[in-house]
């Protein structure tokens, strides 16, 4: 990496509590553009409540975080849109009874001159975006709930790059697809990273970390353990360190790193 | 991004039936056509099981306008429930209201303007409806933003403005009220006449025909697929034809013989030896409870606002991710119920000719009936305010109709209990098929 580019994203010395649970405790991490970072942990790890704090979901107790290089307020969802930051969360966050464009425009729907809804253009565009990740879907307007979990995978993702994200967070986009559309949601992130977007990727399958990532950032009971380029280290390296905490030499260490004897 | 290893999927169309065939191409709801199929049957039932008095003119107009009320809060209690929230206590906040604009009219504002104002429906109506509206942001706020669960504020609503409504004038019934208020309940004057109710017939109808056809430009500009034209005239002949017939039946009740007397004295007519026929014509409240449907409908589907009803109803977790006022949207949603109760209650007194402290007991019940039985799921999520109204029509039928049997008040009660649940039950086995 280039040491002069500004980072995308730097969130630093983030913490958030939960009463007496530290669920993100002092965590460093930076995002550029046109690169996916994977963050990888145990459950409980921290890894959706960070980027939660990005997405605007949560509040962080402590720490900055800087867009571009300059600080940015995410006071809630609504801020982190408007940084070009959008969000495919592991329970996927749709509305199953109402329709996919009603879904992909959420929050952000488009309206006629005269102030009502414009159903219409929103199906149109709805069936665009639609169109790039899943051909063959024509269901759009049965509600949500009476999707397969590949297509809900697919409105949810599509919500995400409806909006010309600049960054975007993918927290388990898989979890719930069979081999066919993991390789199409792989091919997506890859032309997305082409794009010159920047990807946080929470993935558990170390293989396709490993397949897509450019760095992984691992994390362990809240804090980071390490930050590493996927090419400098092995996946036994990566399990080292989500187990036990052990950084290995490739990797830069963070305060979650198991002391050096 | 197309694989190219995805097999293109052809779908074989079967062989569906005729029914199935219509039902595609028309585009209605079954659900809806289920309900409208139960009320039909409900009302030819009636009509041979009391010999011939149920399908009546008279009957039918008396029918229309004893739903309105409980038709014009259903409207509202839709929305409560999409969002997962029941209001408990709009049967109280109805009889609060009446009693604040019956005093207003009967007592307060003639000290200020005189007996007999113009204006006093006007103001008394507007102080009501402030007031349901205030009621309703009230319990909303405790709701949205104290974070109290809907049941218990609404509860102790229900106990608080029943409370207050006697407290309004120490249980006193205050009577009567102003001439104009009163045509709010129907009644001869409060009825707009033969001709119209063919005006409002008229524009009804074009109404039907401007949707369907700004509908099917819609879909040609954005090249979707369109309703084969017969299904839309089709469409539009039926639903025309239904309006006509039902303003057809509104102008064949005449006016009592007392009213057309009475009328023709004041005006200086002559009167002829077999009477003078004046019809009703479509009733005033009916034309409120129309009207709020109508905005309602629009609201819920065609607002911003409403898709958040609907949204926060269906995930509100997801409404929030993403960036949806959650808190805001059911405050208002419980400011409309407000509203709605005192327009709901001006009808109610208007009807009565008083304001008495008991208006509006257990009304919430029926509401909340009408809605569920309209197709309104208790769970949340899913609803529609035409399916309410006729869930409100049809429970007011079923009671309609065993008085005119001479049914028991009792047993009335267990008939119309039972009939909820039962109605319930169905929808829920329809849902799970479909």
């Amino acid at each position: 990496m280039d040491a002069t580019r500004i980072p995308l994203v730097a969130m630093r010395d983030v913490s958030l509590a939960f009463g007496g649970v530290h669920a993100v405790d002092r965590a460093s991490i930076d995002l550029y553009d046109g690169e996916v970072m994977a963050l990888v942990g145990h459950n409980g790890a921290g890894k959706s409540t960070l980027v939660k704090i990005l997405s605007g979901a949560y509040q962080r107790d402590d720490g900055a975080i800087a867009i571009r290089g300059e600080a940015a307020t995410i006071a809630n969802p609504r801020d982190a849109k408007k940084y070009g930051i959008e969000t495919i969360y592991q329970t996927l966050a749709l509305a199953d009874n109402v329709d996919t464009a009603a879904n992909l425009f959420l929050g952000r729907e488009l309206r006629t001159r005269w102030g009502t809804l414009d159903d219409v253009a929103m199906e149109a565009q709805a069936r665009r975006v639609m169109g790039r990740l899943n051909p063959h879907f024509e269901r759009f307007k049965d509600p949500v709930r009476a999707l397969s979990g590949g297509q809900r995978q697919s409105v949810a993702i599509a919500r995400a790059i409806l909006f010309n994200a600049q960054i975007l967070i993918m927290d388990e986009p898989t979890a719930a697809l069979g081999p066919q559309e993991t390789a199409q949601v792989g091919e997506l992130i890859r032309k997305l990273k082409a794009d010159g977007l920047g990807i946080f990727l929470i993935s558990h399958d170390i293989h396709d970390v490993f397949d897509l990532a450019d760095r992984i950032c691992v994390m362990k009971n809240g804090r980071v353990v390490g930050t590493a380029s996927t090419a400098d280290v092995t996946k036994d390296d990566v399990l080292g360190m989500i187990i036990l905490g052990k950084c290995p030499p490739a990797a830069v260490p963070g305060p979650g790193a198991m002391a050096v004897a | 991004m197309t694989p190219a290893t995805m097999p293109a999927r052809h779908v074989r169309p079967g062989r569906s039936s005729p029914l199935a065939g219509f039902l595609k191409a028309t585009e209605l709801d079954t659900r809806m056509l289920g309900m409208v199929g139960a009320l039909l049957l409900i009302w030819i039932a009636f009509h041979l099981l009391s010999g011939g008095l149920f399908l009546t003119p008279r009957n039918l107009w008396n029918l229309s306008v004893q739903s309105a009320p409980v038709a014009i809060m259903a409207t509202g209690m839709v929305l409560v429930i999409v969002t997962r929230n029941i209001d408990l206590s709009i049967g109280s906040m109805l009889g609060f209201l009446g009693m604040v604009m019956g005093v207003t009219q009967a007592e307060l504002l003639p000290r200020l303007i005189g007996f007999d104002h113009p204006a006093t429906w006007v103001l008394t109506l507007a102080i009501g409806l402030a007031l349901g509206l205030l009621l309703g942001a009230l319990q909303g706020f405790v709701i949205a933003y104290l974070g109290i669960p809907s049941f218990i504020v609404t509860l102790g609503g229900l106990l608080v403005w029943r409370g207050a409504a006697w407290w309004v004038t120490s249980g006193r019934t205050v009577a009567p009220l102003d001439g104009t208020f009163r045509l709010m309940g129907g009644g001869p004057e409060g009825a707009i006449g033969a001709a119209w109710s063919w005006v409002v017939g008229l524009i009804a109808c074009a109404a039907v025909v401007l949707s369907l056809m700004n509908s099917r430009a819609q879909r040609k500009k954005f090249h979707f697929p369109l309703r084969p034209m017969v299904a839309e005239i089709f469409l539009g002949g039926v639903g025309c034809a239904l309006i006509l017939a039902a303003v057809a039946i509104a102008n064949a009740y005449p006016w009592p013989a007392g009213s057309v007397r009475r009328y023709a004295e004041a005006n200086h007519i002559a009167l002829p030896a077999d009477g003078l026929f004046i019809a009703h014509g479509i009733a005033i409240p009916v034309l409120i409870a129309i009207g709020v449907g109508v905005a309602m409908t629009f609201l819920a589907t065609r607002t911003r606002f409403g898709r958040y009803v609907y949204a926060i109803g269906g995930n509100p977790e997801a409404a929030e991710l993403a960036g949806v006022n959650t808190r805001w949207v059911i405050m208002k949603v419980f400011m409309l119920m407000g509203l709605l109760a005192a327009v709901a209650g001006a009808i109610s007194i208007a009807r009565l000719n008083a304001a008495t402290n008991a208006e509006g007991t257990l009304a919430e019940l029926l509401v909340i009936a009408a809605a569920v039985i309209g197709g309104t799921s208790p769970l949340g999520g899913i609803g529609t305010v035409a399916g309410a109204m006729l869930g409100a029509v049809l429970m007011q039928s079923l009671q309609s109709g065993m008085v005119l049997l001479g049914v028991d008040t009792p047993l009335q009660s267990i008939v119309v209990g039972a009939v909820l649940v039962v109605a319930v039950w169905l929808d829920t086995v329809y849902r799970r098929r479909v």
